[in-house]
This record gives structure tokens, C-alpha cells and sequence, in this order.
């Protein structure tokens, strides 16, 4: 038997019924799966806006520390934030920000034990995505209106 | 594919490790989740009305004791949900084993740093 340079692959070699060896697919596998379905549009959104959200917490971390460290650091925060691309930042993260806290918020729901079945993980979806843009709305409403 | 073996399947997997700890990292997300649920919220409201804020308002806003809280608190929880996603992305799809601890051991090591980064500038804005 060769060696296996990869632990979790061992957990992914199964056998078909004539007995010869067969590597048992990932799941959810992007050809076997209507990827624009609500259950999976939704969950691969959540670990998206996860991983722009970990990008995200960069500029956060930005914005602090030139606040500590002196006027000259924070105006070149706030001249960046103020540009285009800032505003495309900031845009995207208030969205991905939202998006993920209420996937989050299904998530809980699911651990709590409601809504397996099929219309609830629909309407679910859909109050996710208009609960996004609604509080994603409101926040730039706020943005906008504190920066004028 | 080698030729079919004659070992059992539970034979195969054994000694390939562990599953290690799952349960307490999918239980660590929740616990996570559920304290970043309330912050998350502040946080979001409370930037967007600082937008515009010149720099010493900016720092009477975060020097207030109720803010410094909050904001070491979201930033600890925060940084500890985030490597942890981070991880399930990593265990997902980097291979093979040894190029996966490399970039796990780096995006744990950046995660607390960047964790350290923030606190010590709240705090620094907050003891000035």
C-alpha cells in the first residue's frame, strides 16, 4: 500500500459492491449540486462573507491603531476610507457584515432545533437576504448621514 | 488506486489520527456566535455614527470605559470565531497535511496578532 500523504483522505476511500476501491465524493460537490438552490446559495454565502469578513477586520484593526498612534495616521484611515475604493470597503463589509450575522442567527435557530423543514429553510433564506439589504439600507442611512 | 485491499475499512483509518475536538470547536462557534450577536450589532451602529469624526472625537468615543469594554470584548470573541472559521476553511481544502499545519500555524499567528494589535490600541487610546 503506498503511502498516504494526506490524514483525512483515508476517511474518503470507500469500496463498490464488486469490492474494488473507490474515493467517495466531497460533499456538496459543485456537479451534483444546483449550487443557486436556497440551501446551499445560502450556506456557501455564510462561509464567504466569513472569509471577507476575516479580510475585513484588517481595515478595523487599521482604524485603531492610527487612532492610537496619532492624527497624521488616523487623517490617512479616513482619506482612504473617503476614497472610492473605501467606499467599496466599506460598502462590502457592512454587507457581508449583516449577511453573516443573520446566517448566523439561522444557524442558531437550526441548533435550537426549528425549522428542518423545507418552507421554513426557504423563508428562512429569504429573511436573510431582505433582512441584509434592509439593515444594510439602514446602516449606510446612518453612514451617510453622520459623515455629511 | 492500489489493487482492493483485503483490510477492513475501520483497519484503513485507524492510526490516521483522530478526530480530534469537535465537539468543542463546533460548541466554541455557538458560544462565540451568540456573544458576537449583541457587539456585532453595537459595533456596526456605533461606526457608522462616527463616520466623519475627527480625530479627537474619534478617541473620546473609544477612551469611554463602556466602550473599551465592548470593544476588547468583540475584538477577543471576534478574532477567537474568526480563526476558528478560518480553520474549517483551511481543514476543508488545503492539502495535503503538511502544507495544511503550515498555513494553519500562520493564520493562527497572524489572528492573535492581529487580536493583540487592536486591544493594546484601545487600550492605549484608552489610558492616554
Amino acid at each position: 500500500m503506498s503511502l498516504n500523504e494526506d490524514g483525512q483522505d483515508g476517511s474518503f476511500i470507500g469500496m463498490r459492491t464488486d469490492g474494488s476501491p473507490v474515493n467517495r465524493p466531497l460533499s456538496p460537490h459543485l456537479q451534483a449540486y444546483d449550487m443557486l438552490q436556497m440551501s446551499s446559495a445560502v450556506s456557501v454565502l455564510n462561509r464567504a462573507t466569513g472569509i471577507a469578513w476575516s479580510v475585513g477586520l484588517i481595515f478595523l484593526v487599521w482604524w485603531l491603531s492610527a487612532l492610537a498612534s496619532g492624527p497624521q495616521a488616523f487623517a490617512d484611515v479616513q482619506w482612504f476610507l473617503g476614497s472610492v475604493i473605501g467606499w467599496v470597503v466599506l460598502v462590502g463589509l457592512i454587507v457581508v457584515a449583516w449577511f453573516h450575522t443573520l446566517a448566523g442567527i439561522r444557524h442558531l435557530v437550526w441548533d435550537a432545533g426549528f425549522g428542518f423543514d423545507m418552507p421554513s429553510t426557504y423563508r428562512g433564506g429569504w429573511l436573510v437576504i431582505g433582512g441584509t439589504a434592509a439593515l444594510s439600507a439602514l446602516t449606510l442611512i446612518i453612514l451617510v448621514r453622520a459623515w455629511i | 488506486m492500489a489493487t482492493p485491499s483485503l483490510r477492513s475499512q475501520l483497519g484503513r483509518v485507524r492510526g490516521l489520527g483522530s478526530a480530534r475536538s469537535g465537539t468543542h470547536h463546533w460548541l466554541t462557534q455557538r458560544v462565540t456566535s451568540i456573544a458576537l450577536l449583541p457587539l456585532t450589532i453595537w459595533l456596526v451602529f456605533s461606526l457608522a455614527s462616527l463616520a466623519g469624526a475627527g480625530f479627537s472625537e474619534a478617541q473620546v468615543w473609544v477612551a469611554r470605559p463602556f466602550n473599551v469594554v465592548l470593544l476588547l470584548a468583540f475584538l477577543g470573541a471576534g478574532f477567537h470565531h474568526t480563526s476558528g472559521g478560518l480553520q474549517v476553511v483551511i481543514e476543508d481544502y488545503v492539502k495535503p497535511d503538511s502544507r495544511r499545519m503550515i498555513v494553519m500555524l500562520l493564520m493562527k499567528g497572524v489572528c492573535a496578532l492581529l487580536w493583540l494589535m487592536a486591544s493594546l490600541a484601545v487600550l492605549r487610546v484608552a489610558l492616554r
